[in-house]
């Protein structure tokens, strides 16, 4: 029998319940307020009093209220017509809302249960199977999409039938597999899954090998995201991070993305809605909303909900990566998910950790980090030698307090992700845009010999060089223009000034990027080698000037030039035009 | 508040604080109100039958037999069309002398929108001021507050912007206004012949400061009545949101709630985010734009207020004084909107983003270069000449008395680079240069 309770304390969304029986901590339980069912989780229990976080607003509960336990924890629902879809934090639909205003208590069912997919046999019968071996597959857009033995299925098992090829409704039963003590298991389209336990129905977890291109140079050259990596991106306000999540968002090279708002502006999620079903995803042509899949839990929309809404964009990625798939999790921003954790550890009376943030704070990170990663999966490929593999990459945003990189959750999030894009107010009041400063940030797998041989082998051979060695001109740079702050133009010799010119030309050229012009927001793996070796060549020329006065306007009409030409389609007339420009222009001032 | 029949009445008060009292009793709905001695007080707390209220006027000789009554809603304000022109109080009643308004009554601080159901933002503000239009566009449903220190003009800007922003509501919510600010407001409005409609609640530095809390909640219940129900374009005026944030530190302190950063509770960034985020473009044409003012205490925007504001709003604007013309200008650094790439180059003329990006960074030069000169460097011909334009871009577009219409604004951008620059150095597109390069 369900365990059932009362509601004896209220403050806030906290919510203390008396239980008549059994509680287990993060037990989901329903409030039962006049008409209204009000969700909660359980997050401490003491003696008989379960205190839950209610993810709605509590106003008018009055003690005494009835409570229902659940007996499960937190679940999302996994199965065909998740893909395009907008989702609260709890992955309720929100387009089957009713009315302009969120209402309290109105759960919508994730997935349509009339919806009929179009099934395909992948599995025989007698096949030996385990969670997560891929039954079967449906069309869900134009995404083949797996029918996987239920991740909560323990054990092995044997396909006892597959129904035939044809069209079926999501809880129609597909499959029946046989568990090693011969019970009967229906396998339907749909399984629900607890967000906070990472699903492991994989073989193995290697270290990543491949990047992921992101179409904007100063990530894709300079600190490149692995698929299956981790990165994330601090910054201060205004210093394009949403700006920048979008262009990501828009560009890379994911099979799906999905786009987790935690506690973020109502209006930028709009931006998402209104745009991705119009936008083209330049890869494969179709309309970016159908690889997308928003999570949407804003700045005013129940703190505790927030929280959550970070575990289910991981949990459908999981499900995803299950089937094979290149997924890209973003999440703006895990600030807001931290704030939630600390409301909460407050209202509970705990004691505080470092700026009230609760004390396991850094474990939590690390943890919802480590979910991420390139996998092996236990499914073979057709020709049975093989495994499949599906990966999640993970890129968060971090909204440190003042801008100060030293605070809790920049310095927790540091020690779990691997890549790391510092957005520097400098270059954002400068509107030297993406604002990633150059030296600041890092990629750890430009360390991994996996992917340097990668880029070795898939850009060229003398790249991974070559993009040290502009990260080092950028440094020179940076020190001679301190000297030349410290010392005056003509304080210092020309070489001084050539150093600083020869490095504004990096940044212009390849940091510096339009995110707002159609051909220079993204920027193809092939042309930015190509720029890079342009660059390059420029950096490595001997100049001849007379006087420093002479270098300035020099390299400032050379960088217009080079500017021009990242607006041009690539090998355009255009295009040949500004290179052959360019050539002219560094024959002119080139020492012989 | 008027009292109903059979109405419990408690008269045994177990605890007070400063700005809090408990007692004991049943059947209490959570955020209820009640009066204790015919002070507004709302429920915060609850525990079994403990129920502990914060009295928003403060607890100031309250006996422990005060009358309780609760009034079995949670704290609301009656809308309808005789709101405009009207001046209330933190409570939604009037005092301005008129009569109470009637009208349909609703529960403040209501649900948000769902965010499937807003629009985009997309239609411009313009206000004639140039620092705001070319380099900080204003959009319908957008959310931006001045950051400004104490003794910088920012309600005389806000009342000029609300006055030419052509909204159908001006909708005004003044927190720890003094009574020189309160009058001031009411006289610019008067004369400009739009008190018809604007709505004020004023909360003044002479009211108990716990009010305060009430005043966003109130402003935007009204502002959703009209934007929503009557599809009309408001515009919500915010000062002091500072104050309102001390008002919360003050609350959360009384109820013995560990502090984060500056003494702020910690929930400070999603009670900030509830009243910002009532920003909204609705379907139906109705928008709610908030302008609000949050004040720096030495400029420092890295303190817990201003910092968290700026993650929830859409940008922000800056004031400074420019000594070099002796005006105060919008700083065009540190001032930001977010939403401008919504219009600017597609309601605005096709130049609008680089002109603006261009200045920007020229600016920047200028102020690099006198860093130099303050150092006691020679300048080089470039910097002289990124001086003499940033003289004339702060005199010419970025003084806040400037007022005319974007296209001017653009027109004096090229005829300042024309004046000091060569094509070149600019970097703006090409065709762009060609098109709109001053002819001599």
């Amino acid at each position: 029998m369900a365990t059932k309770g009362k509601v004896v304390g209220i403050i806030a969304n906290l919510v203390i319940v008396e239980a008549d029986g059994p509680v287990s901590q993060n037990e989901i339980c329903f409030i039962k307020m006049d008409g209204v069912d009000l969700m909660a989780e359980v997050i401490k229990i003491i003696g008989v009093k379960a205190y839950t976080q209610v993810f709605e607003s509590t106003r008018g509960l009055k003690v005494g209220t009835d409570v229902e336990f659940m007996s499960h924890m937190l679940e999302v629902t996994l199965g065909p017509g998740i893909l395009s879809r907008n989702y609260d934090g709890l992955q309720n639909d929100l387009d089957k809302m009713e009315g302009v205003f969120l209402k309290r208590g109105d759960y919508t069912a994730p997935l349509n249960d009339d919806a009929e997919w179009e099934f395909t046999q992948i599995a025989k019968v007698g096949n030996k199977v385990e969670a997560g071996s891929w039954l079967g597959e449906v069309l869900e857009g134009w995404m083949p999409h797996k029918i996987m033995v239920p991740f909560k299925f323990k054990g092995n098992y044997t396909v006892k039938s597959v129904v035939a090829n044809g069209t079926y409704k999501t809880k129609d039963v597909v499959a029946v597999v046989t568990d090693e003590s011969g019970k009967d298991h229906e396998v339907t389209m749909m399984q629900k899954w607890p967000v906070k336990v990472p699903i492991k129905a994989y073989n193995n977890k290697p270290r990543p090998f491949k990047i992921m291109e992101t179409g904007v140079r100063t990530i894709d050259t300079l600190n490149p995201l692995a698929e299956g990596g981790t990165g994330f991106v601090p910054g201060p306000f205004g210093a394009g991070k949403t700006v920048l999540q979008h262009a990501v968002s828009q560009q890379a090279d994911a099979d799906m993305i999905i786009i987790t708002a935690c506690g973020e502006r109502a209006n930028e999620v709009v931006e998402i809605f209104t745009e991705f079903p119009e936008l083209e995803d330049p890869r494969t042509g179709r309309k970016l909303m159908e690889r997308t899949t928003v999570i949407c839990n804003t700045s005013n929309m129940p703190v505790a909900a927030r929280e959550a809404s970070v575990y289910t964009g991981m949990t459908i990625a999981e499900y995803y990566r299950s089937m094979g798939l290149k997924v890209l999790l973003l999440a703006d921003s895990t600030s807001r998910w931290a704030q939630a954790l600390r409301e909460m550890s407050n209202r509970m009376e705990e004691l505080p950790g470092p700026d009230a943030f609760p004390m396991d704070l850094p474990a939590i990170i690390s943890n919802f980090y480590a979910r991420a990663g390139f996998v092996y999966l236990n499914q073979m490929k057709a020709d049975g030698k093989e495994a499949e593999s599906g990966s999640i990459t993970f890129l968060g945003t971090v909204s440190p307090a003042g801008g100060n990189l030293k605070e809790p959750v920049t310095e927790s999030t540091k020690k779990a992700a691997r890549c790391f894009y510092a957005l520097n107010q400098d270059r954002a009041d400068s509107k030297r845009y993406p604002a990633i400063d150059p030296i600041d940030s890092y990629s750890k797998y430009l360390e991994y010999p996996e992917i340097q041989e990668y880029l070795k082998k898939t850009i060229s051979e003398d790249w991974v060089e070559n993009v040290t060695m502009v990260k080092d001109y950028l440094l020179r740079g940076k020190e001679a223009s301190e000297q030349i702050n410290i010392l005056g133009d003509d304080g210092v010799p020309i070489d001084y000034h050539l150093r600083f010119w020869k490095a504004e030309v990096i940044d212009f050229v390849i940091l510096q990027q339009d995110a707002y012009d159609s051909i220079d927001k993204s920027s193809t793996l092939e042309r930015q080698k190509f720029m890079l070796d342009l660059v390059l060549s420029v950096y490595n020329t001997e100049f001849k000037f007379d006087s420093f006065e002479e270098v300035n306007p020099y390299f400032k009409a050379l960088i217009n030039t080079f500017k021009q030409m990242n607006y041009s389609e690539y090998q355009s007339d255009k295009f040949k035009n500004y290179l052959k420009e360019i050539d002219t222009k560094i024959n002119e001032r080139k020492a012989v | 508040m008027e009292t109903t029949a059979f109405q419990k009445i408690y008269t045994k008060i177990t605890q007070i604080t400063k700005a809090t009292c408990s007692l004991k009793a049943t059947g209490i709905g959570y955020e209820e109100i009640a009066t204790v001695n015919g002070r507004l007080a709302q429920v915060v707390k609850i525990q079994g039958d403990d129920v502990t209220l914060q009295i928003f006027s403060g607890t100031e000789g309250i006996p422990t037999n005060a009358e309780v009554i609760f009034m079995g809603k949670a704290p609301s304000l009656k809308v309808g069309e005789e709101l405009a022109g009207r001046f209330f109080n933190a409570y939604g009643e009037p005092i301005d002398g008129g009569p109470s308004v009637e009208g349909k009554e609703v529960e403040i601080g209501g649900p948000s929108v769902n965010p499937v159901r807003r629009k985009q933002p997309s239609d411009i503000i313009p206000t004639g001021i140039a620092g705001i239009d070319l380099n900080n566009t204003l959009v319908t449903g957008q959310k931006i507050p001045f950051f400004a220190d104490p003794d910088q003009p920012f309600n005389q800007v806000m009342a000029e912007v609300a006055l030419r922003a052509k909204a159908d509501k001006i909708i005004l919510g003044g927190m720890g206004l003094s009574n020189d600010d309160y009058l001031f407001f009411k006289n610019v409005f008067d004369n400009a012949g739009a008190l018809d409609r604007i709505i004020s609640f004023i909360n003044t530095t002479e009211d108990p400061p716990v009010e305060r809390l009430l005043i966003p909640d109130m402003a935007l219940t009204a502002a959703e009545y009209f934007a929503h129900e009557k599809n009309e374009k408001v515009l919500v005026l915010l000062t002091d949101m500072t104050l309102y944030a001390d008002a919360l530190s003050i609350v959360s302190n009384r109820m013995d709630q560990i502090p984060s950063k500056d003494s702020m509770p910690g929930s400070l960034y999603s009670d900030l985010a509830k009243i910002y985020e009532k920003a909204v473009q609705f379907p139906d044409g109705g928008s709610i734009t908030i302008i609000a003012v949050t004040t720096l205490s030495g400029g420092d925007i890295t303190h817990a207020i201003p910092d968290n504001t700026g993650y929830i709003t859409e940008g922000q604007l800056f004031l400074r004084r420019d000594t070099e013309i002796g005006k105060v200008i919008i700083d065009p650094f540190r001032s930001l909107s977010r939403l401008k790439q919504l219009v600017i180059g597609k309601q605005t003329r096709e130049d609008h983003p680089q002109v603006m990006n261009a200045a920007i960074r020229i600016f920047a030069d200028a102020a690099n270069a006198k860093t130099k000169l303050e150092n006691g460097f020679d300048l080089n011909d470039y910097d002289e000449r990124t001086l003499k334009f940033a003289k004339g871009y702060s005199h010419d577009l970025l003084a806040i008395d400037v007022n005319v219409d974007i296209d001017s604004m653009l027109d004096t951008g090229w005829r300042l680079f024309g004046e000091h620059f060569e094509k070149a150095e600019l970097g703006i597109k090409d065709e762009l240069v060609q098109k709109y390069w001053p002819k001599k």
